[in-house]
């Protein structure tokens, strides 16, 4: 992935898209989070996360999940939110952004 | 370096109590989280106060601060320079005034965090121009040690992220390198708004292209287009022009929504023009809707 050209010292990465291209297992998941592998499975639980598969060593995140599980992560951190409060943060969350972009759609600007 | 008034930051006074400090912070960090606020300098103001907080809310640490501000000068602290720009552990780095008075410690929240021996993954975000999603892009992102030139791919959304393996950093000297993550976040644009895949334009017509159709020359992010504008297109009409928004399987829209410029009746001929109309139209009620 990573090739650097004599001209350029710089190295060169090509991005892949996450939310189109990959799929993560928990130890992924919990990574990319920087999150432990126990945080993650209450976030499941709590159906904040919905993953394939039926059981923690094969569960299978949608590449969308990376956003979703850091956002709540975060929220519970900062905001020091329990997991049933922060999922009903994301909910709501989620139907702000619809509004948004049908304001968006109707002509508003800058949401 | 500047004295930092924490207890401004959570608008108290300094015989806050701690409980008052709880809550004040509570209620600030509720408005001002960057998970929950659009407002442009949210992360910055959530960031001092947590700051505040994490200084106040631990009774020796603000102890400590409560001495350091009553001394008559109130900063014989070293100034360790300015701003270190980006840092990979985002959310966790302090202001220099902080770790002055404190130390380097880590943040009461990550310090709970599992410390990890193994490779970490690590974010950063990148803002690019709507027409680098569109063709796909080369750009150059700096980092807190380096820099790094990014393809960006060809169809990429706001805010989704581009994964760069293997551009993370090593959770110890010559361990195992974790990846890199990209939220992708695009500048604002002067003429398309942006839903998805699909774009949004709005398309000034006059009322005469309005009453008998016209063609139209169209910005799109691929170049310029032709577009028939329909006789009897009022403001709003949506005129879609397919597959001319963001390329994806299936590609977005490009949506011209239409809007009546009116020109000036400043001139006795133009005024003249639009007398003529309203003759013409005697029984035209463009408030009908209104009356039931």
């Amino acid at each position: 992935m990573m090739m650097t050209s004599s001209s350029n010292p710089i190295p060169v990465v090509t991005g892949v898209i996450v939310e189109e291209d990959i799929r993560f297992t928990l130890e992924d998941l919990s990574r990319a989070c920087d999150a432990d592998h126990a945080q993650l499975i209450v976030l499941v639980e709590e159906g904040v996360l919905e993953p394939g598969g039926s059981g923690p060593q094969d569960w299978l995140f949608s590449g969308a999940s990376l956003r979703r599980a850091r956002a709540a992560l975060r929220m519970g951190r900062d905001l020091q939110l329990g997991v049933e409060g922060t999922a009903l943060v994301l909910d709501l969350l989620d139907q702000i952004e619809d509004l948004r972009a049908q304001l968006r759609r109707l002509g508003v600007q800058n949401l | 370096m500047e004295f930092k008034d924490y207890y401004a930051t959570l608008g108290l006074q300094s015989t806050a109590t701690q409980d008052e400090i709880k809550r004040a912070y509570r209620k600030l960090a509720r408005r001002y989280h960057p998970d929950l606020s659009k407002e442009a300098d949210a992360e910055a103001r959530f960031k001092d106060l947590a700051e505040a907080y994490e200084a106040l809310n631990d009774p020796q640490r603000r102890t400590a601060y409560d001495e350091a501000r009553a001394r008559p000068q109130r900063a014989p602290m070293p100034d360790f320079g300015g701003d270190h720009g980006f840092d990979p552990n985002e959310g966790m780095n302090h202001s220099d005034f902080f770790e002055s008075l404190f130390g380097k410690a880590t943040r009461g929240a990550s310090s709970q965090r599992r410390r990890r021996a193994t490779a970490e993954d690590h974010h950063a975000r990148i803002l690019i121009d709507l027409e680098d999603a569109y063709h796909g892009a080369r750009r150059t992102i700096s980092l807190q040690d380096r820099q790094l030139e990014v393809n960006i791919p060809k169809g990429v959304r706001e805010g989704q992220h581009l994964r760069l393996a293997g551009q993370g950093l090593s959770g110890e000297p010559g361990g195992p390198v974790g990846d890199l993550y990209l939220e992708v976040g695009f500048k604002p644009h002067a003429h398309y708004r942006v839903d998805g895949r699909d774009l949004y334009l709005d398309l000034p017509i006059a009322p005469w292209e309005a009453a008998l159709g016209a063609t139209a020359t169209v910005p799109t992010p691929g170049g310029p287009v032709q577009l028939t504008v329909p006789a009897g297109s009022s403001s709003g009409r949506k005129l879609r022009l397919k597959g001319r928004g963001l390329p994806g399987d299936p590609p977005g829209h490009l949506y011209a929504v239409v809007g009546i410029t009116v020109p000036p009746a400043d001139t006795p001929a133009s005024t003249q023009a639009y007398e003529a109309l309203a003759r013409t139209f005697p029984h035209f009620n463009p408030r009908s809707v209104l009356e039931a």
